[in-house]
């Protein structure tokens, strides 16, 4: 089975670009299915449901929704195997710019769009810069102009990448990316396997439930903010 | 690569004056313009790479990916356009939409019809190249030939400049910030001159003037129309010219046209202005989603064209003293 990350800043339009290439894979007579990890709630869920396709959710709480991604995407691979799929597809929730789901020799792909700003590429970590494909949506939203200057941003933060625009409305490049989703490496199983870029410690006394502010509660690994003195 | 690793900071960012931008991205500046680019990133704290997420491979492999791009865009040429085809889909309730349309370079064709009959959709075909993956089903040949997926993506060579009918700017940006980093995506050089000069340009066409400080999401409609139309112009060399709507916003659209039909271009404009539909020789007609008819400009309709002219001046006297402030009791 052929498995694929896909990450993105929240409302980016991952589910909408996945609907479109879930369809198109179905119309040429393959299976796919999908997972969606989040924090709090999702509704994408629903949507996978109503094209006909099998879909887990994974609702982290209060763990980094990337951090619980790690923990169980070996037994959604194991679920999807087992149902005979020929790709899986797992959205996250992409709350998190410092963490990311992509694993070395899994089709990782990124989904940003054009209404973000110049300055997202640079912000967006390691979900962007490792990806292998970067998908951008909402180009109909602005000019030529801007596409292209946000493109160059992108490509400024991942110079390897595959960059596409996708509509996720129309579905217009959805073809192209579906095609690659079908050139992704099958994947049978994850032990064993190395994210692409590590996940941030976040062992301090808050991470374990503390609440209370101050010095004296804080414990383990802490990080100080540098004041700096501007002079007027 | 191992070479630029051992080449000295301050000759690298005279060379590649990009570069200075690209590593501000990973939070790196300069400070040791004497040091190896090798020694640079050597001296950085791997909690420097961690807080950025990125390690030194992958930023050596962008670094690598990066320069291949701007040597590359510097030599090559986008491929030449002679013709393009426009093969029919269907309109918007499945009907067949026969027809097989060739436009040849140096011409200028129209397309008019109702508000939503899908004039924009048309163009956003051609931009797109669509292979029958768009709501209209049609097909879009170059030169013949079913165009290069890779060229569909190129984010270097574009083939179609699209001057779009919405024109509303999200960046936070300033307008010469924007035109900046707009030329420098299309690996342009000498962009100093070309900004003021398209700034310049714009505010020819557009009314109120604008300022290079004046952030782009400011603008008014008209004046960001007019500032597109100055940087489609000289910015790009794309073989083939998408117009939606120049007429809309006030803007002085003989003026505008003429900056962007130059020729040796296949030009195509939506419109629902009669002197811009009838400067074209040809117009498509399009209804419901479909290509309904091609009409070719006839003589008569060329020598209308100069009565229509003047009854446009008439109207654009008019629409200065309204502007002025004047009143119109007397005509
Ligand atoms: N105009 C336009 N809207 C789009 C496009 N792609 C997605 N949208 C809209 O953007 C909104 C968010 O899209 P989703 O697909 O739900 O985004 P998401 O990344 O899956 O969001 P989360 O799963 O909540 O993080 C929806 O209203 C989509 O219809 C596009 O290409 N153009
Ligand atoms: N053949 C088609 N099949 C399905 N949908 C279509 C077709 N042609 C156009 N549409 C859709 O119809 C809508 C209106 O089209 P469009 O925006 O191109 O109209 P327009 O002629 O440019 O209108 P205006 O004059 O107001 O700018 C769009 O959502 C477009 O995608
Ligand atoms: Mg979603
Ligand atoms: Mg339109
Ligand atoms: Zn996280
Ligand atoms: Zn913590």
């Amino acid at each position: 089975m052929k498995l694929v990350t896909i990450s993105g800043p929240p409302s980016s339009g991952k589910t909408a670009v996945l609907v479109n290439v879930i369809k198109s894979i179905k119309n040429s007579g393959l299976h796919a299915g999908a997972v969606k990890y989040d924090c709090l709630a999702t509704d994408d869920d629903a949507l996978f449901r109503s094209l006909g396709i099998p879909v887990q959710t994974g609702l982290s709480g209060n763990l980094c929704p990337d951090h619980y991604f790690v923990s169980n995407i070996e037994e959604c691979l194991k679920w999807g195997i087992s149902l005979n799929l020929d790709l899986l597809v797992s959205e996250s929730a992409g709350l998190c710019n410092r963490c990311s789901p992509h694993i070395k020799g899994v089709l990782a792909v990124c989904v940003i769009d054009n209404l973000m700003g110049v300055t997202t590429p640079k912000k967006i970590g390691p979900m962007l810069k490792f990806a292998d494909i970067v998908v951008i949506t909402k180009g109909d939203i602005v000019s030529q102009a801007e596409r292209e200057v946000f493109a160059f941003q992108v490509r400024r933060a991942n110079a390897k990448a595959k960059i596409m625009h996708v509509n996720g409305i129309t579905g217009q490049g959805a073809s192209e990316l579906t095609s690659l989703f079908l050139q992704a490496p099958e994947t049978e199983t994850l032990d064993g396997g190395i994210l692409r870029f590590s996940m941030p410690a976040a062992l301090c006394s808050y991470c374990l439930g503390e609440t209370k502010i101050g010095m004296e509660h804080q414990l383990g690994n802490v990080k100080r903010i540098k004041i700096k003195q501007e002079q007027p | 690569m191992i070479d630029i690793l051992e080449k000295k900071i301050g000759h690298l960012t005279a060379e590649f004056p990009p570069l200075t931008e690209f590593f501000s991205d990973y939070g790196i500046t300069f400070n040791d313009l004497h040091a190896t680019l090798g020694e640079t990133l050597e001296g950085l704290a791997e909690e420097h790479y961690e807080d950025m997420g990125i390690d030194r491979e992958k930023l050596l492999e962008n670094l690598d990916g990066f320069l291949q791009r701007v040597t590359l865009s510097e030599i090559a040429e986008a491929p030449t356009v002679s013709e393009i085809t426009i093969i029919g889909g269907h309109d918007k309730n499945g009907h067949p939409e026969e027809i097989e349309l060739t436009l040849l370079r140096g011409s200028v064709t129209s397309i008019v019809g109702p508000t939503g009959s899908g004039k924009s959709r048309l163009l956003a075909d051609i931009e797109w190249m669509a292979q029958n993956d768009t709501p209209t089903g049609r097909t879009i040949r170059v030169n013949g030939q079913k165009p290069d997926p890779e060229l569909r993506f190129s984010l270097e060579y574009k083939l179609v400049a699209q001057l779009s009918q919405n024109m509303n700017f999200v960046m936070d940006t300033t307008v010469a910030e924007f035109v900046f980093m707009h030329a420098e995506s299309r690996m342009i050089s000498a962009i100093d001159t070309l900004v003021a000069d398209i700034i310049a340009q714009a505010n020819l066409l557009a009314g109120e003037p604008f300022t290079a400080q004046t952030p782009v999401t400011a603008l008014s409609g008209g004046q960001s129309r007019a500032l597109m139309i100055a940087d489609t112009a000289f910015l790009s060399s794309s073989p083939v010219v998408l117009i939606d709507e120049i007429e809309n916003a006030g803007i002085d659209r003989k003026k505008a046209l003429s900056l962007l039909v130059r020729k040796e271009k296949i030009v195509l404009m939506a419109t629902h202005d009669p002197i811009l539909a009838l400067m074209a020789e040809r117009r498509l007609i399009i209804k419901n989603g479909g290509i309904q008819k091609i009409v070719t400009t006839t003589s008569r309709e060329k020598e209308n064209l100069i009565k229509l002219e003047e009854i446009d001046n008439k109207f654009l006297a008019l629409r200065t003293r309204l502007r002025s402030g004047e009143m119109l009791e007397e005509l």
